[in-house]
C-alpha cells in the first residue's frame, strides 16, 4: 500500500471540496442558462414571435382577371386565354446549362428570350423563378412534365394571357394589353401594387387603355407561408380580388370585319355610326396590324416595318387622322348662309367657274362653270362657286359655329387613343396661332372645306348623322359595362330649321340618285334603302398658277403623296335615316370614284347585315360588285365562323 | 491500489451488480435520449425517418455498451487507461493520414458500420488517463512543477492533433476537461491562475496572426467569432444561425408552438435543426416549460454525477466520475450557451439528444465507467 489511511482521506476531502466547487460552478452556470432562456423565451417574446412570422409568411397579389370586351351582339373581341411559360429555377437546376441543353432539344426556345433570361438567371437571387419561355403549346408542356426527372428547377406553369381573336379588325379600337414598362410606372403617381408584379399586363393603347381602370380589376391578396429558399408551402388564406369588368362596345363585328377588308390596300378609315343611339357600328383604319404582336412583345423588324409603311399602320386614321373636308364641308357653309338669313332656298348664284374675291381669282372645280346654281342644283353637282358667294355673305363666324353645331372641329370624349379635335377655324384662332389677321380669301377656302378647315373621318360620320336627324348625335363606343347598359348619344334636337335641313337632305339625295350627281355612280336602286351624300376631294398641294396655265395635272399622273384625298359621307335609308358614313381614302383621287362607291358597299353591309343582294346596285356595276364580294368573303372567314358559335 | 486493496465480501458480483447499478442516472440518461427521440421525430416532419429510428438503434448500442463497461470491475478500466489514451492518440494520427473529409475538416474514420471521431473518444480517454495519473501520484507531489507539467502534456498532445483537422471546439472541450480534473485532483490555485492569463495572451495572439501567413485559425472559424460578437454584423450568411436561432427560441415564448408546429424548424431558417441547433426546436416547440425541463433532466444528471463520486472513496473512481460529468456538462453548456447567442458556434452537439452517433457512444461509455465505479466502489 503507497498510500497511508490518512492521505488517502485527506485527499477525499480535497476531492470532494473540489468536486463541489465544480459542482456549484456547474449548476450556477445552468442558472445563467436558464435565466439567458427565460430572457428570450419569456421576456423577448413577443418580438421573436413577430420576427418568426415575417420570416415565414408571405403577402402576395393575386392578379385580378382582365375583363373581357365583346360586340354589340356578344362576339368575342378580347379575350383571356391560358398561357403555358416554362421558368426556372437557378438553386434547383444545379447546372444551368445543362438543363437549358436538355430543354432546347424538347421545345423551341426563342434565342431573344434565352438570353434575357440566361442573365437573370445569372444576377438574380438563385430561388427565383425565371421564365425561359412564354407562349409554350400544350404539346410542348406534355413533353416537359413527361421529362421532368431530367429537367431540375424547370417548371411549366400557367396563367393567363390576352388574345385577340379578330386582331387585325380592332388594333386601332381596342388597342392592345403589353407588360408594365419603367416608363408606364413613371407617368403614375402612386401606382397600385399590381402593377410591380413581374410582367403584369395593361392596356398599352386604345380602349384597352384608355378604360384600363375598369378593365384591370382589382388585386386579391393571399398570404402564404414560405420555407427559407421561399418556396411556398401552403396557402394561410386569401382575400379574393375583384375581376375587371366585362364590356360590350357598340361595334358590330361582322360590319367592322367587312368594313376592315373592304378597305384593305388603301390608306383609308371608315366610320359608321348608328342615327339613333350614335354608336360607331363599325370604325376602322387601314391597313391595320396584328396587335397580338404586341402582347407577345414585338420584334424590332417587325416594328420597324410597321413604321416604315408609308402607308402608316399605326395611328388610328378614322379618329386621329385629320383631313380637310373638302366639298363635303359644303352642307356647313350652305346651313350656315341659310339659317342666318343670309341666303334663300331660292337664291341662284352665277358660276363662270371662278370668283374674283380681292383680286385673286379662286376656281371652281369645272373650268366651263355651272351657269345658274342653287342650293339644290350647288349640292348636287358639287359647285364651289356657290359657296365662295355664301362665305363672303355670311362670314366665317358663322361657317365655324355652324362647323361646330353639325360636330366638326369637337373633340369627342370616347375611350381611344389621341381622338383628334380637327378644327373649325375663327378670326381669333387664326391670329392666335399663325399671327397673322384673318383675310377674306380663308373664308372663301374654308367654305369649300379647304385651308385650315380639318376634320377627322369620325366626325365627318358625326355631321352626316346630324344633318340626317337634325339632332346633337353623339358618338358611343361603350354600349354597356358588365352588363350595365351606358347612356346613348341620342342627342337633343338641334334647333336647325326643319325646312331648310330638307332641301339639304334632298341635295345630297341628289348627289347619289340624280343622273347628274356626283356620285350617280354609286347610286342604290332599292328604294327601301336610297343613300344620301356628298362627295368630297380635297387638295393637299396647292396648285400654282403656271400650272393652270398650262393645265392641272391629273391625279394618276402624280406620286401617290401628291394624290387627292378622297371623300364621301352619306346616310341611309333617306326617308329613315338608320347609318351615317364617312370614308376618307388617302390620296385616292376624287371622292365619287375613289370614296363613294366603298362607302355604298358599306351602306349596304350595314343595312342588310350582311352581303346585299347584287339586284340593290345598278346593272352594270353587279359583275364587279358579285366578284368583289367573293374575294371579302374568302378573306375574312372566321366571322362566318363566329356567328355560327354564336347561334 | 491493488485489486486486493477492495473487500471482495461486500463488491457485488455476477448478476447482482445489475441491482448495484446507479438506476437514477440511468433513467435519466434514457429520459433525456427519449427527448432527442421525440424531438428527431419532430425535426424530420413527423418521421422516425431519417434521424429517429437510427438514432435509437445507436443509443440502444449505447446502453449495451454501458451496461457492458458497467459490468466490468472498475479497477480493470484504471489499468487499461494508459493504452486507451495512446489508442486515442494513434487513431488521431491515423485520421490526420486516412481520414475524410467533412465539412471542410478532417474528424472521422470511416469504420464501415459508423464513422469513428477519435477525437470524441480522446474525451473519455484523456479523463480516464488523468484520473489514473492522479490517482497513481502521491498527493503531495500533486502541485510540483514537474508532475503538473506531465499531466499538461497529456492534453496538449491531443489538443495539437486535434487542432490540426481542424476542431476548435472539440480541442477547447479537451483543454477545459483536462483543467478541471487537475483543478479535481488538487493543483495549485496559481497554476490556474497562470494559465488563465496565458490562455489571454494566446487569444491575444490568435487574433493577431489574422491575415498573417502564419494565421492559426482557419477562416471560417474567425468567421465564427466575429459573428458572434456581432451577429447582426452578417445576418444573412453565418450570423444567419445565430439570429434564426434566437429568433426560433424567443417565438417559442412560455409553453411553445406545439409538437411539430415549430415554424422555425420545420420551414428550415433553423440550420442543422437535428445536430447542433435541435435544442432550438426544443425550445421552439415546448417554449420556456420544455427547454427548462431538459436543463434540469441534465442538472440532475450532473447532481447525481457529483453525489456518487464524493460517496465514493477510491481516488480513481471520483476523479473520472467528476471528469466524465465535467465532459458532459461542457457538451450542453457550450451547446445552449451557442444557440442561445452566447458562445460562437463551434460545433458542439447537445450530449444524446443531437443527431450524430460518436459523441452518443462515447458518452454511454463514459456513463458505463461511471457506473462501474458505482458498482465497484469500496464499501
Amino acid at each position: 500500500m503507497r498510500r497511508a489511511p490518512k492521505d488517502s482521506a485527506e485527499s477525499h476531502r480535497l476531492i470532494t471540496r473540489r468536486g463541489l466547487i465544480l459542482g456549484g460552478a456547474q449548476v450556477g452556470f445552468m442558472g445563467l442558462l436558464a435565466l439567458r432562456m427565460r430572457y428570450l423565451q419569456v421576456d423577448q417574446a413577443d418580438q421573436f414571435r413577430l420576427l418568426a412570422d415575417e420570416n415565414r409568411i408571405n403577402i402576395r397579389l393575386i392578379p385580378p382577371t382582365r375583363g373581357r370586351i365583346f360586340d354589340r351582339n356578344g362576339a368575342v373581341i378580347a379575350e383571356n386565354v391560358p398561357s403555358y411559360r416554362i421558368t426556372m429555377v437557378r438553386e434547383e437546376a444545379g447546372d444551368v446549362d445543362e438543363v437549358i441543353a436538355r430543354l432546347s432539344r424538347l421545345v423551341e426556345l426563342d434565342p431573344d428570350e434565352l438570353r434575357r433570361a440566361m442573365r437573370d438567371l445569372r444576377e438574380l437571387r438563385g430561388d427565383t423563378p425565371v421564365t425561359i419561355a412564354e407562349r409554350v403549346s400544350w404539346d410542348e408542356i406534355s413533353r416537359i412534365a413527361v421529362n421532368t426527372p431530367a429537367l431540375p428547377g424547370v417548371t411549366p406553369e400557367v396563367g393567363l394571357s390576352r388574345r385577340y381573336p379578330n386582331g387585325k379588325d380592332y388594333a386601332h379600337l381596342v388597342g392592345y394589353v403589353g407588360p408594365v414598362s419603367d416608363r408606364d410606372l413613371e407617368k403614375i403617381d402612386a401606382p397600385d401594387q399590381l402593377l410591380l408584379i413581374p410582367r403584369f399586363q395593361i392596356g398599352k393603347i386604345g380602349l384597352e387603355a384608355k378604360r384600363e381602370d375598369l378593365l384591370r380589376g382589382k388585386a386579391g391578396s393571399k398570404r402564404v407561408e414560405v420555407n427559407a429558399t421561399g418556396q411556398v408551402m401552403r396557402e394561410l388564406d386569401r382575400k379574393e380580388g375583384q375581376a375587371g369588368a366585362d364590356l360590350q362596345v357598340s361595334i358590330d363585328n361582322n360590319l367592322q370585319s367587312y368594313v376592315s377588308a373592304r378597305l384593305e390596300g388603301e390608306s383609308a378609315a371608315a366610320v359608321v355610326i348608328d342615327c339613333e343611339t350614335g354608336d360607331l357600328l363599325a370604325c376602322a383604319s387601314s391597313p391595320s396590324y396584328d396587335p397580338n404582336l404586341f402582347v407577345r412583345g414585338i420584334s424590332v423588324a417587325n416594328y420597324k416595318a410597321l413604321l416604315d409603311n408609308k402607308y402608316r399602320p399605326l395611328p388610328n386614321k378614322a379618329v386621329q387622322g385629320i383631313y380637310p373636308p373638302g366639298s363635303t364641308f359644303k352642307m356647313v357653309t350652305a346651313l350656315a348662309a341659310l339659317e342666318n338669313g343670309h341666303a334663300s332656298l331660292n337664291d341662284t348664284v352665277y358660276c363662270p367657274g371662278h370668283l374674283k374675291v380681292s383680286g385673286r381669282r379662286f376656281h371652281c372645280w369645272k373650268r366651263a362653270g355651272h351657269g345658274n346654281v342653287d342650293l339644290h342644283r350647288s349640292l348636287r353637282e358639287s359647285c364651289d362657286v356657290y359657296y365662295y358667294e355664301m362665305a363672303l355673305r355670311t362670314g366665317i363666324e358663322n361657317i365655324s359655329n355652324m362647323a361646330m353645331r353639325l360636330g366638326l372641329g369637337v373633340a369627342y370624349d370616347l375611350p381611344l387613343t389621341s381622338v383628334a379635335k380637327g378644327l373649325a377655324p375663327t378670326k381669333e384662332w387664326k391670329l392666335a396661332n399663325k399671327g397673322t389677321d384673318w383675310v377674306i380669301g380663308d373664308s372663301v377656302n374654308a367654305a369649300i372645306g379647304q385651308g385650315f378647315v380639318l376634320t377627322s373621318p369620325l366626325q365627318l360620320a358625326v355631321m352626316a348623322s346630324r344633318l340626317a336627324t337634325g339632332r346633337s348625335v353623339t358618338p358611343r363606343l361603350i354600349k354597356s359595362v358588365n352588363g350595365v347598359e351606358q347612356p346613348t348619344g341620342h342627342g337633343e334636337d338641334l334647333g336647325l330649321n326643319e325646312n331648310l335641313l330638307r332641301e339639304v337632305r334632298k341635295a345630297m339625295y341628289a348627289v347619289s340618285n340624280n343622273r347628274r350627281g356626283t356620285a350617280y355612280g354609286s347610286r342604290i336602286i332599292e328604294d327601301a334603302f336610297r343613300m344620301a351624300g356628298k362627295t368630297g376631294t380635297s387638295q393637299v398641294r396647292n396648285i400654282s398658277s403656271g400650272e393652270r396655265a398650262t393645265g392641272v395635272r391629273k391625279n394618276s399622273a402624280l406620286p401617290w403623296e401628291q394624290r387627292d384625298h378622297a371623300l364621301f359621307v352619306s346616310f341611309a335609308p333617306f326617308d329613315n335615316p338608320k347609318v351615317a358614313v364617312a370614308v376618307v381614302v388617302e390620296h385616292g383621287g376624287g371622292g365619287s370614284t375613289a370614296a363613294a362607291p366603298v362607302a355604298r358597299d358599306i351602306v349596304l353591309q350595314a343595312l342588310y347585315g350582311d352581303d346585299p343582294p347584287l339586284d340593290v346596285y345598278p346593272e352594270k356595276d353587279r359583275g364587279i360588285v358579285k366578284k368583289r364580294q367573293e374575294e371579302l368573303r374568302r378573306a375574312r372567314p372566321h366571322t362566318a365562323g363566329d356567328e355560327s358559335d354564336r347561334a | 491500489m491493488s485489486y486486493l486493496e477492495y473487500s471482495v465480501k461486500t463488491t457485488p458480483t455476477g448478476l447482482r451488480k445489475v441491482l448495484h447499478l446507479n438506476w437514477p442516472l440511468a433513467i435519466l440518461l434514457v429520459s433525456v435520449a427519449s427527448v432527442g427521440f421525440l424531438m428527431l421525430y419532430s425535426v424530420a416532419g413527423g418521421s422516425f425517418k431519417p434521424w429517429a429510428e437510427p438514432q435509437m438503434k445507436r443509443f440502444i448500442l449505447g446502453f449495451t455498451v454501458m451496461m457492458f463497461v458497467a459490468m466490468v470491475p472498475i479497477w480493470f478500466w484504471r489499468n487499461m487507461s494508459v493504452l486507451a489514451y495512446l489508442i486515442s492518440v494513434l487513431l488521431l494520427v491515423a485520421v490526420e493520414l486516412v481520414g475524410s473529409e467533412g465539412k471542410g475538416a478532417q474528424r472521422w474514420i470511416d469504420l464501415g458500420f459508423m464513422r469513428l471521431q477519435p477525437s470524441e473518444l480522446m474525451k473519455i480517454t484523456l479523463v480516464m488517463l488523468l484520473a489514473a495519473y492522479y490517482d497513481w501520484l502521491p498527493t503531495k507531489r500533486t502541485s510540483r512543477p514537474l508532475w503538473v507539467f506531465l499531466p499538461v502534456l497529456f492534453i496538449l498532445i491531443p489538443v495539437a492533433l486535434v487542432l490540426r483537422q481542424p476542431d476548435l471546439g472539440t480541442s477547447i472541450l479537451l483543454i477545459i476537461a483536462g483543467g478541471l480534473i487537475m483543478f479535481l485532483a488538487g493543483v495549485h490555485w496559481a497554476y490556474f491562475a497562470a494559465v488563465v492569463a496565458a490562455g489571454v495572451g494566446l487569444i491575444t495572439t490568435v487574433f493577431q496572426s489574422r491575415g498573417t501567413p502564419w494565421q492559426m485559425l482557419k477562416d471560417y472559424q474567425f468567421k465564427r467569432i466575429d459573428t458572434f460578437l456581432d451577429p447582426s454584423s452578417d445576418p444573412l450568411n453565418h450570423g444567419y444561425h445565430i439570429t434564426q436561432s434566437k429568433i426560433a427560441l424567443g417565438s417559442g415564448g412560455w409553453t411553445g408552438k406545439g409538437f411539430m408546429q415549430g415554424t422555425q424548424s420545420r420551414l428550415n431558417f433553423l440550420p442543422e435543426k437535428h445536430t447542433d441547433f435541435i435544442f432550438v426546436t426544443l425550445a421552439e416547440e415546448f417554449g420556456f416549460i420544455g427547454a427548462f425541463s431538459l436543463l434540469c433532466l441534465y442538472a440532475l444528471i450532473i447532481v447525481f454525477c457529483i453525489s456518487a463520486a464524493i460517496s465514493n472513496r477510491d481516488r480513481f473512481s471520483s476523479l473520472l466520475i467528476l471528469g466524465v460529468a465535467a465532459t458532459f456538462f461542457l457538451f450542453f453548456a457550450v451547446n445552449m450557451s451557442m444557440v442561445m447567442g452566447m458562445a460562437p458556434v463551434v460545433g458542439v452537439p447537445l450530449p444524446l439528444v443531437s443527431y450524430g452517433g460518436s459523441a452518443m457512444l462515447v458518452l454511454m461509455l463514459g456513463f458505463g465507467l461511471v457506473q462501474s465505479a458505482h458498482i465497484h466502489k469500496p464499501r
